[in-house]
């Protein structure tokens, strides 16, 4: 388990640092991994996601590129498909729909349309989430598209020791890998960190294999499963919960695509109460999913669901209605209370 | 012009010191009396005041991430923009927007926090208005950082094969966030690309209002003549950081310098005076718009915050019946029970 290993070191980092620890370990190992995108040199990422990188491996290798994500996002599709192993940077997932083709058109599909013959061994990083009332345009999560179209991996950590392990598989794996980073999570000084995403993390470096949920609460009466910003809410409800006698189980995808169904189903096993938890918009998205497997798989062991997502709306700019959509740890433990008998 | 460009810089000013309160010392983007980012727009003000000085009610204008010079000289309702801003109840969408999303049908102003992404929608109102023989003309606004974007250049090539009544502004202030424009473009005057559209283009070299007023007042005339589109670049400045809170270790302080001494208002405001103003007549102009803008905010600060129920409406102008609610469902699944 992730969490046991970490225990042994005494070494914290954010979870910024310990996602720019693992890009520059592997691009010392190998010449063919590069980082490009908007302001991510001089800056070092509007949300350090790059920072230090550009001092070490100079601007050939930790590129600043125009504003033009369908040109630089592609150029990574082709430069993966020539052999490299580029890490494209989109600053806010948000910014998508400019880039769209490039991504599930191109980056997405080449391997399966070339029949297996093209590999597209690239890193797509972007920031997630709202909380800080951006609005519409710059807070959305996003999670069920990309999970949504086929042929990309996608990755959501929640705390540092993950956020490195992760990097260091998503770099090294052949297939395109969508890394999806929560702005609230970095440990970025204008925007404070919930406690916990900062953890203890090795020196070394280490992957942690894609589909592998991490149980980050055991417990025996409701299953919670979600991802990014929320696995922190989740923990924080269930030790409310734990003072009223409900004992939540807490786990965290941490990657959408490939998706461990078997430690869900497991954990539903033992609970028979589902609670699934999302920043995305509820509808076809991640809590559907997620609630759609364990009714096929464990309909008999289900006594009760629930979903806590955003409902289908924008995310809106003021304070009160931004509180109102995006869901909090109250809206977590009223969902637990409402599947309890 | 002059009184445009001083109401927006002393909004803008305005407008800092309620962004800042209550994130001193330590700078937290959450806090304080206005949501979200802010992204100011001083030393940008000659190239809103002298273009939009030309429109009517009913052009068209599509500002970026950066609007509020372009809202004030287009004329968008100051009270309710600021409302906005706020996050307040009377803003202009009720404060759903906020301030890189603010639109004002009554003056037909819209912006977009996407870069480059007005230039399309400002097609389409030249569109609309050739189609139904109007003399209506639209205006883009965006910084010399879009210019790499796939929708300004597509919106170029639309707008002049089209032949349709459009003006692209583009205004220069030398970075793109982080990154100078030497370093985006190689194209160092930017209104040589519209060569390759077989529009004309020009640029204003200096952000002299004066210069930008004559240049716009020809190519919103030849849009409105149904003559075709015109690409215009302004030279502007950038005073401050990308947004509030950027720290611009990236940029190098003499440039930072060199932005604040250039200031289209104090020239424009010299130029006045040899035209033969009076400083009481500068003074007064100057005064008037102090006042106004800090009546609008305290008008604005007293609003209401919405409720928070709002947020479910306006997806839908005609919301299908049995659209999801936020309700929890508190049903059971499973045969067991």
């Amino acid at each position: 388990m992730a969490q046991q290993e970490s225990q042994a070191v005494e070494r914290e980092l954010t979870m910024s640092r310990a996602m720019v620890e693992a890009i520059a370990h592997e691009m010392r190992e190998n010449d063919e991994v590069f980082y490009m995108g908007e302001d991510v040199a001089d800056y070092g990422g509007i949300f350090d996601s790059t920072e230090g990188l550009r001092e070490e491996f100079g601007y050939d290798r930790v590129m600043d590129v125009p504003i033009s994500e369908t040109a630089y996002i592609g150029a990574a599709v082709g430069a993966a498909q020539a052999g490299m192993r580029p890490i494209a940077e989109l600053m806010f997932v948000d910014f998508f729909g400019v880039c769209m083709d490039q991504i599930y058109n191109q980056m997405a599909k080449n391997t399966y349309m070339s029949g297996g013959n093209v590999s597209v061994p690239m890193v797509l990083t972007t920031a997630v989430g709202g909380t800080y009332n951006d609005a519409g345009q710059h807070s959305q999560t996003l999670y069920g598209t990309f999970a949504h179209l086929p042929g990309m991996k996608v990755v959501v950590p929640s705390t540092a020791y993950d956020a490195k392990g992760l990097m260091h598989n998503a770099i090294r794996d052949d297939d395109p890998v969508v890394y999806m980073f929560h702005k609230r999570l970095m440990g970025i000084g204008w925007m404070p960190a919930p406690d916990g995403p900062k953890t203890p993390v090795p020196d070394e470096p280490y992957t942690i294999p894609f589909g592998s949920a991490d149980v980050k609460r055991e417990g025996s009466d409701v299953t919670v499963v979600t991802l990014g910003l929320h696995v922190h809410q989740a923990l924080e409800a269930a030790e409310t919960l734990a003072e009223d006698g409900i004992d939540a189980e807490v786990i965290d995808l941490r990657t959408l695509v490939p998706l461990d169904t078997e430690t869900i189903l497991e954990s539903i096993g033992k609970t028979g109460r589902l609670v699934v938890v999302d920043e995305d918009y509820r509808s076809y998205g991640v809590t559907a999913e997620i609630v759609a497997s364990a009714a096929e798989e464990r309909l008999a062991d289900l006594d009760a669901v629930e979903r806590v997502a955003v409902p289908d709306v924008p995310l809106p700019y003021a304070r009160p209605m931004e509180d109102e959509v995006i869901p909090d740890v109250e809206d977590i433990e009223a969902a637990v209370r409402a599947v309890e008998p | 012009m002059f009184e445009d460009m001083v109401t927006a810089r002393y909004y803008e000013e305005r407008l800092q010191e309620e962004y800042l309160e209550g994130k001193q010392p330590a700078f937290d983007i959450s806090a304080g009396p206005i949501p979200g980012e802010l992204h100011l727009a001083a030393g940008h003000e000659a190239a809103a005041a002298g273009v939009c000085r030309h429109l009517r009610d009913d052009d068209t204008v599509t500002a970026p991430h950066r609007p509020h010079h372009v809202a004030i000289a287009k004329g968008v309702d100051l009270k309710r923009m600021t409302a906005e801003i706020f996050g307040r109840q009377t803003g202009l969408s009720g404060g759903k927007g906020g301030h890189m999303h603010l639109f004002d049908p009554d003056v037909n102003f819209a912006c977009s926090g996407i870069i480059a992404e007005g230039c399309p929608p400002a097609v389409g109102a030249g569109l609309a208005a050739k189609k139904r023989n109007e003399d209506s003309v639209a205006v883009a606004v965006l910084g010399e950082g879009a210019i790499s974007q796939g929708a300004f250049l597509e919106s170029l090539n639309l707008a002049a094969v089209q032949e349709l009544p459009v003006v692209f502004v583009v205004e220069d202030n030398d970075w793109a966030i982080s990154m100078p424009k030497d370093r985006i473009t190689d194209v160092d005057d930017g209104s040589l690309r519209a060569g390759g559209f077989d529009m004309p283009g020009v640029r204003v070299d200096y952000d002299d209002a004066t210069a930008v007023y004559d240049a716009a007042k020809d190519a919103i005339g030849r849009a409105r003549a149904g003559n075709g589109p015109t690409l215009l670049e302004v030279q502007v400045h950038r005073r401050m950081g990308h947004f509030m809170g950027d720290p611009q270790s990236y940029r190098p302080d003499e440039d930072t310098e060199a932005a604040q001494e250039r200031d289209s208002i104090e020239r424009l405001a010299d130029d006045l005076r040899e035209a033969g103003v009076e400083d009481d007549d500068v003074e007064a102009i100057r005064e008037r718009a102090h006042d106004r803008v800090d009546e609008v905010i305290e008008w604005a600060k007293d609003q209401p915050e919405p409720d928070p129920e709002a947020a479910h409406e306006d997806v839908f102008v005609n919301p299908p019946s049995g659209v999801t609610t936020d309700e929890p469902t508190h049903e059971l699944a499973g045969s067991d029970d």
